[in-house]
């Protein structure tokens, strides 16, 4: 059998080989196995209606109505209640999802395929800022959004996609990390780096020109629009990193806005999870700490491939909105994180740490045997349904997790 | 007997300078009295956990 160093070895040169391109958008429902009629896949570990907090119970009743499964809201936490849609994570369908991470047959999903192993992820398209469904919001205003995004941008973007190669991500990310990008809370150069590859495809496919200019306004507007194409290529990298006899490299992340979960390499698919932690950071004017939820989203993915939280420190900008500092501070979350990781991406260099690789390749050994948790940058929704987003901060990944992760690999090899 | 012999006899004759390991309050206690101190962040491993550090060992870890 194989060291526990070699197989981290081996799931570091997996991780680090993954060359992920975007390469088409598509219904839910066309693409996702076994995904069905009122399934409803979310964000995080699995849960019941029961435990859901607020934003979740709030998108999912929004989503009911959207794809017509209720008439109203309310109907649609009756149906909840009774137990008539299924629930499960994202996770189990090569997916995720921001926040909430509401994922439904008839929503458009990008797709990111993993060239080096042929693998496929989804996610959603990001709505932008405001009163969004990824944050709990399901008024008619979201609604008519993801209706645009279903019937306009979402085909649109697939047939600019499918006429193209494809979007190459990881040249991309490189890029952008070198013009302030973190890819979790910051993905201004990404977004605009992807407009720039996307908008001459979608002027060749929409002869609406109107419907052109909205797509084109709407994407150049969002300066999140990339962080769900960021999270489908942490799926499409981290994935073949599962299952390695022995590895204790983490490959998942994800929070339900009640459990944080990890998944680790050697133990399979299994979670690991505790309660999730309350984000640290800064409010939008007339809101404060006693209106936020707890933390929540599959985003978490992005710093399991060694962005976010991981790469602060090629993004000052952004150490400063979350909350976490000053913008002289952030290279010291790069460098802590460092201290729980295997390895560096040399691909993916931050010019402020002379060109140092992110931090890449969680060791849940290294967590537990230093204390030091994945530092996360994330987005803070309102805990009532339906408000949208307040904030912004940092969270950390609950030690107990990795304490419970680490057991379980212990006693999967035979040593506990 | 000289100072030379027993060092520590002229210790406090001396600016001191301290490096002060794992408890962070001993550092800021010193700090406030004016002493310069290179705090080192050090922890057990597994926090003292014997028995997550007992497995920690078995994994290499």
């Amino acid at each position: 059998m194989e060291t526990i160093e070699q197989a981290n070895a081996k799931a570091l040169k997996r991780l680090l080989d993954g060359d992920p391109v975007l390469i088409d958008v598509q219904p839910a429902g066309e693409l996702l196995t076994d995904i069905g009629e009122r399934t409803i896949l979310h964000a995080g570990p699995p849960i019941g209606w029961s435990r859901m907090c607020g934003p979740m119970r709030g998108a999912i009743a929004g989503i009911a109505v959207f794809e017509g499964w209720a008439e109203t809201l309310e109907k649609a936490n009756r149906l909840s209640e009774e137990g008539n849609y299924c629930f499960r994570p994202n996770h189990d369908f090569d997916a995720v999802g921001p926040m909430t991470g509401i994922t439904t047959i008839s929503q458009p999903v990008m797709v990111v395929e993993n060239r080096t192993t042929g693998n496929r992820a989804y996610c959603t398209i990001n709505e932008g800022l405001g009163k969004v469904m990824r944050f709990g919001g399901n008024d008619e205003e979201v609604l008519e959004r993801l209706r645009w995004l279903r019937d306009v941008l979402g085909p649109a973007m697939g047939t600019a996609l499918r006429q193209s190669d494809g979007i190459p991500l990881k040249p991309l990310i490189a890029r952008g990390l070198t013009m302030g990008d973190e890819m979790h809370q910051r993905n201004v150069a990404c977004s605009g780096l992807l407009l720039r590859a996307l908008a001459p495809e979608l002027a060749r496919v929409m002869s609406d020109r109107a419907a052109l200019a909205q797509a084109l306004t709407f994407i150049a507007g969002n300066d999140q629009f990339f962080l769900n194409v960021a999270m489908a290529m942490g799926k499409a990298i981290m994935d073949p990193v599962r299952n390695i006899e022995g590895s204790t490299i983490v490959t998942a992340m994800s929070r339900n806005g009640t459990d944080f979960g990890i998944r680790v390499s050697g133990t399979g698919d299994q979670w690991f999870t505790a309660p999730v932690e309350m984000p640290e950071g800064l409010y939008f004017p007339g809101f404060s700490a006693d209106d936020a939820n707890p933390d929540m989203g599959d985003s978490t993915i992005v710093e399991t491939i060694g962005l976010g939280g991981f790469a602060m420190a090629a993004a000052p900008a952004v150490a400063g909105f979350v909350g976490a500092g000053a913008a002289s501070e952030a290279a010291f979350f790069t460098r802590s994180m460092g201290e729980i990781t295997i390895g560096e991406n040399p691909e993916w260099t931050i010019p402020a740490l002379d060109y140092q690789g992110v931090p890449t390749g969680i060791d849940i050994r290294l967590v537990v045997g230093s204390g030091i948790t994945p530092t996360i940058n994330t987005g803070i929704a309102h805990k009532e349904p339906g408000q949208g987003q307040v904030g912004a901060g940092v969270v950390k990944a609950p030690l107990d997790c990795f304490d419970a992760a680490l057991k379980g690999i212990a006693n999967r090899l035979g040593v506990a | 007997m000289s100072d030379k012999k027993h060092p520590s006899r002229s210790l406090l004759q001396e600016p001191i300078y301290v490096v002060n390991v794992g408890l962070e309050g001993f550092a800021r206690d010193l700090e406030n009295h004016g002493t310069p101190v290179l705090h080192v962040d050090w922890s057990p491993p597994a926090r003292g956990d014997a028995r997550l550090a007992n497995l920690l060992s078995k994994l290499g870890g």
